[in-house]
């Protein structure tokens, strides 16, 4: 077990943990970030998705003591009580089944859509590829794509 | 850790303002008070009881209660919807509890989709009842006959007296009804009111978004995985290496130094390893050392073996349906007959997130936290598995990831009630990755045989649908003898499962078939990772994909349309009783391909662009009175096999619809599964393992694969579309039937190459094109 500080969503914590650990265990059981779960533990699902330097980072396959910098969870996208463009389209276009594979699928929406506000449809299906999801609402999923860019666009637009 | 984070918000407010504290853990020994009536037994809520199904609370917000629960179609909202129509109250003033077995009546949870079609007609008429109470409570209040009221947004008011009012929450709010109800079973629960005629629903049709879905998207929501309680600790699992293998030891000094180690548990061929905390019980089941001894006889043949070993097979049992004309003389006299054999797999769950649950052993009672969908069946099942009454266990229903029927024998909720009486502490389970892969329920193989004869016109005069499967444990209450865990520790059913077979259901009036359906055995029927369970509508997809990609070579042979072709059976005379099924059947059909823009013409058309060769193909399935047709459009890659579905065109017709947009999710979604099933899903095995146990090596659909348009129509062809008593059918495992035939049509249209073999993956399609060059 060693001392590992963390900083997630803009706090900062302490944790005591085997180094080793994967990031997911230490957010879910020790800081009660429920946002990313477990689906393959493997890097092959997007389940655990975190945001880390505005990359989507896969926490079930990352020891936490490699983790440098400041982790954003599906918890900390909400900016002032507003909920993140990419979670008003996904209620506005009712995207979710089961809603399990949908904290993978928002973050790495949210990351496709800061690198590239305008993606067209082969790169939504690209930049979302290895987001799986068993209900299958990759359909949904990338109309809501659509809809959050333009969502993104008038609220940069009115300056928020 | 913040310690009690056990009942879902939602459920935890309603059980106080209820004044019944069912909580557990931590609430018990902070809220010393509340202990009796937290510390169980849980009887049965009484279903013949309004005040089990409806609280008016003081502001006149209202809670329903019900016994099942919402597998992410969105049906909790339409039960809200529902209710809340024959109650007359808002929708938004209504909140719903479901699932949970000490507070919701046993309505069984999910499964067959009959939530709607079935358990949808008592939530009517319970709230029906509350209204018709109420009324009569505001008459007495007002003064006037009942005939005198109106009801709108839960104020009852004189007719034309807009003054003279009372709310529902003044006339009862907090308190109880009080008011028995009738019914032979929970089906049948009625009261003495009658529900709406469908003209004046006015929430039923309407699409208010699903309640579900904010908190799913923000973050708040509690999921059965997030469950903790004090003193919790947590299990894995170690499974044997090979099928029917029997453990001969377990080197528990191979663990005992490691940190966190709590205990090993093992009975029969069941092994477990617990400890204080997850990762470190992820570690240790890993490094556990367990000497097992390999079975004398392989427990089943290869996968690449299966179908061969099945054809050859003595069946276990036979399903027959009545003969309909004289098959035998209608394929002598037959100018041409056809015969296919046609292949499915066995196909897993292989859902999201593999099985997880938390039981909490406190008071002597048994609570576990699950997303089964079957919360029900896991209460009786757990009882009895533990040996202990049912009133102590209660199973507290939240959302999970689903897998379609994987819950329906809930392996996670057993082993975690199993281990928490063990250990005297909650015990938290959950299967990794390559477990869930390997060793979750299986939707059955089948192999089928399908003979038709056509007359000198080319009239489909005589059908023969011969199938064997793989279907042997085909149950799905969460009996104590499916669940793996007590399987390896020797439980049996004694005679074991018959098993089920299955025969289309279509509405084609041909005057002459026979049918019949076995079920074949492999080696091993129990503790096989080949254990056979509900996959979405068990059998459909398999036995549609025959039958319908049959019924396309029958077009080919009369040279006809396949669209044409299905409608000129349906429009046949047959003695049997089925003109209401036909000519929904005909409505569905027709709207399916106007959507498409279907124009007639026999396949196949080998459209061709460079490599990518196209194709339409169509499908029709029937479904416990839902109707579905698909049309789609496919495109081949000649070069690497590849296919790729871009369009599909899906029509529905399932009665009455409650939420539209609600039901046009499910569509998408369960079509999509069942794409994912015709192109990339197939178990494969050697003769004692599963080998493929992750979303590399064993894939599934993904963004890539995507139509890029789905167009939606749902069809109301009842032939008396306007009856106030329209019924309201299933909309979810009828869409998962027809895509799998559809795609295999649209295939042989594009390239002339007829595929009868699941799944379509790549090097199977090429393989395929390239052998008839
Ligand atoms: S759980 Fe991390 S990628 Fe699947
Ligand atoms: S919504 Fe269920 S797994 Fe994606």
């Amino acid at each position: 077990m060693s001392k590992i500080s963390l900083k997630v969503n803009g706090a900062s914590h302490s944790v005591d943990v085997d180094p080793t650990t994967p990031l997911l265990y230490v957010l879910r059981n020790d800081l009660d970030l429920h946002g990313p779960r477990f689906g393959c533990g493997l890097g092959q699902c997007g389940a655990c998705t975190v945001i880390i330097n505005g990359a989507a980072v896969r926490s079930c396959v990352l020891p936490v003591s490699a983790v440098r910098s400041e982790i954003t969870t599906l918890e900390g996208l909400s900016k002032g009580g507003t909920l993140d463009p990419v979670q008003q389209a996904w209620i506005q276009e009712q995207v979710p089944q089961c809603g399990f594979c949908q904290n993978g699928q928002i973050l790495t929406a949210k990351v496709l859509l800061d690198k590239n506000p305008n993606p067209t449809d082969e790169q939504i299906r690209k930049g979302m590829a290895g987001a799986l999801c068993r209900c299958m609402t990759y359909y949904k999923i990338q109309a809501a794509v659509k809809v959050a860019a333009q969502l993104k666009k008038s609220a940069t637009g009115v300056g928020a | 850790m913040r310690m009690f984070d056990a009942v879902p918000k939602q459920v935890e407010e309603e059980l106080s303002r209820r004044g019944f504290l069912h909580l557990a853990g931590m609430f018990v020994v902070s809220v010393a008070s509340t202990q009796a009536q937290n510390a169980g037994p849980y009887p049965d809520p009484n279903y013949r009881q309004l005040d089990s199904w409806i609280v008016i609370h003081e502001d006149s917000t209202a809670t329903f209660y019900v016994g099942k629960t919402d597998l992410g179609q969105g049906t909790g909202t339409a039960f809200r919807q529902m209710m809340a129509d024959e109650l007359d109250v808002a929708f938004e003033k209504t909140k719903i509890i479901m699932g949970s077995t000490d507070v919701t009546v046993d309505q069984g949870g999910s499964g067959g989709s009959d939530a709607i079609q079935v358990d949808g007609w008592p939530m009517r008429r319970v709230a029906a009842e509350a209204r018709r109470v109420l009324l009569e409570m505001a008459g007495q209040r007002l003064g006037v006959g009942v005939d005198q009221l109106v009801v709108s947004n839960a104020v009852v008011s004189v007719k034309g007296e807009p003054g003279k009012r009372v709310s529902y929450g003044e006339l009862i709010g907090g308190k109880k009804f009080n008011v028995a109800l009738s019914g032979n079973d929970v089906n049948g629960t009625t009261g003495l009111a009658k529900v709406k005629a469908v003209q004046d629903l006015k929430i039923v049709g309407q699409s208010p978004q699903r309640y579900d879905i904010p908190p799913k998207v923000d973050g708040t929501l509690k999921w059965a995985v997030d469950v903790k309680l004090p003193g919790m600790v947590h299990a894995r699992n170690v499974k044997p290496p090979v099928a029917g293998a029997k453990l001969v030891s377990i080197d528990e000094a191979s663990v005992k130094g490691l940190p966190g180690f709590v205990r090993v548990v093992s009975k029969g061929n069941y092994v477990a390893v617990v400890c204080e905390r997850e990762e470190q019980a992820i570690n240790a089941a890993r490094k556990l050392k367990v000497n097992w001894e390999k079975p004398a006889e392989a427990p089943f043949p290869a996968s690449e073996d299966l179908f061969t070993y099945m054809r050859a097979a003595k069946p276990m049992s036979e399903r027959k349906t009545p003969v309909v004309g004289n098959p035998e003389a209608a394929f002598a006299s037959a100018a041409k007959v056809i015969e296919a054999d046609y292949d499915i797999p066995f196909q897993g769950h292989t859902s999201f997130a593999p099985a997880h649950a938390m039981a909490d052993p406190s008071n002597g009672q048994m609570t576990i936290y699950t997303n089964d969908m079957k919360s029900y069946g896991m209460r009786l099942g757990v009882a009895k598995f533990l040996g202990i009454p049912k009133e102590q266990v209660r199973v507290i229903w939240m959302d999970g990831p689903q897998g379609y029927g994987r819950t329906a024998a809930d392996d996670a909720g057993f082993e975690a009630a199993y281990l928490a009486k063990e250990l005297g502490r909650p015990v938290r389970v959950q299967w990794m990755r390559d477990e869930e892969q390997a060793w979750d329920t299986k939707g059955p193989a089948f192999t089928c045989k399908l003979r038709g004869g056509l007359d000198a016109s080319g009239n489909m005069i005589a059908f023969d649908y011969d199938s064997q499967c793989c279907n042997y444990g085909h149950v799905g209450y969460n009996e104590p003898d499916t669940v793996l865990i007590a399987q390896l520790m020797g439980v049996r059913k004694n005679p074991p499962n018959a098993g089920g077979g299955a025969t289309p259901d279509d509405m084609y009036a041909i005057p002459n078939r026979r049918m019949s359906s076995k079920v074949v055995r492999l080696p091993l029927i129990h503790e096989t990772p080949l254990r056979t369970g509900n996959l979405r509508d068990p059998n459909g997809p398999q036995v549609t994909f025959a039958s319908e990609s049959f019924m396309d070579e029958m077009a080919l042979a009369a040279k006809a349309d396949p669209v044409e072709f299905r409608l000129k059976l349906f429009a046949g005379s047959t003695k049997d009783d089925s003109g209401f099924k036909r000519a929904r059947s005909i409505a569905v059909v027709k709207a399916a391909a106007e959507a498409y823009g279907w124009k007639p013409r026999s396949s196949p058309q080998r459209q061709a662009k460079g490599d990518i060769l196209s194709g339409r193909g169509f499908a029709y399935s029937f479904r416990s009175q839902t109707v579905v047709a698909n049309a789609v459009d496919v495109e081949v890659n000649r070069k690497t096999g590849q296919v790729w579905v871009k369009r599909i065109v899906v029509a529905q017709d399932c009665g009455l619809v409650i939420n539209p947009e609600g039901v046009k999710g499910t569509i998408i979604g369960g079509t999509l599964h069942a794409l994912s099933r015709t192109l990339y899903e197939e178990m494969t095995f050697d003769t004692e393992k599963v080998l493929d146990r992750d979303w590399v090596n064993h894939p599934t659909l993904t963004h890539m694969d995507s139509p890029e348009k789905i167009d939606i129509v749902l069809v109301n062809g009842d032939p008396n579309p306007q009856r106030p008593d329209l019924p309201h059918y299933g909309a979810g495992e009828t869409v998962c039937k027809p895509i799998l035939a559809a795609v295999a049509n649209a295939i042989f249209d594009a390239t002339g190459v007829r595929l009868r073999r699941l799944p379509f993956k790549k090097a199977r399609v090429l393989a395929a094109l390239n052998a008839v060059g």
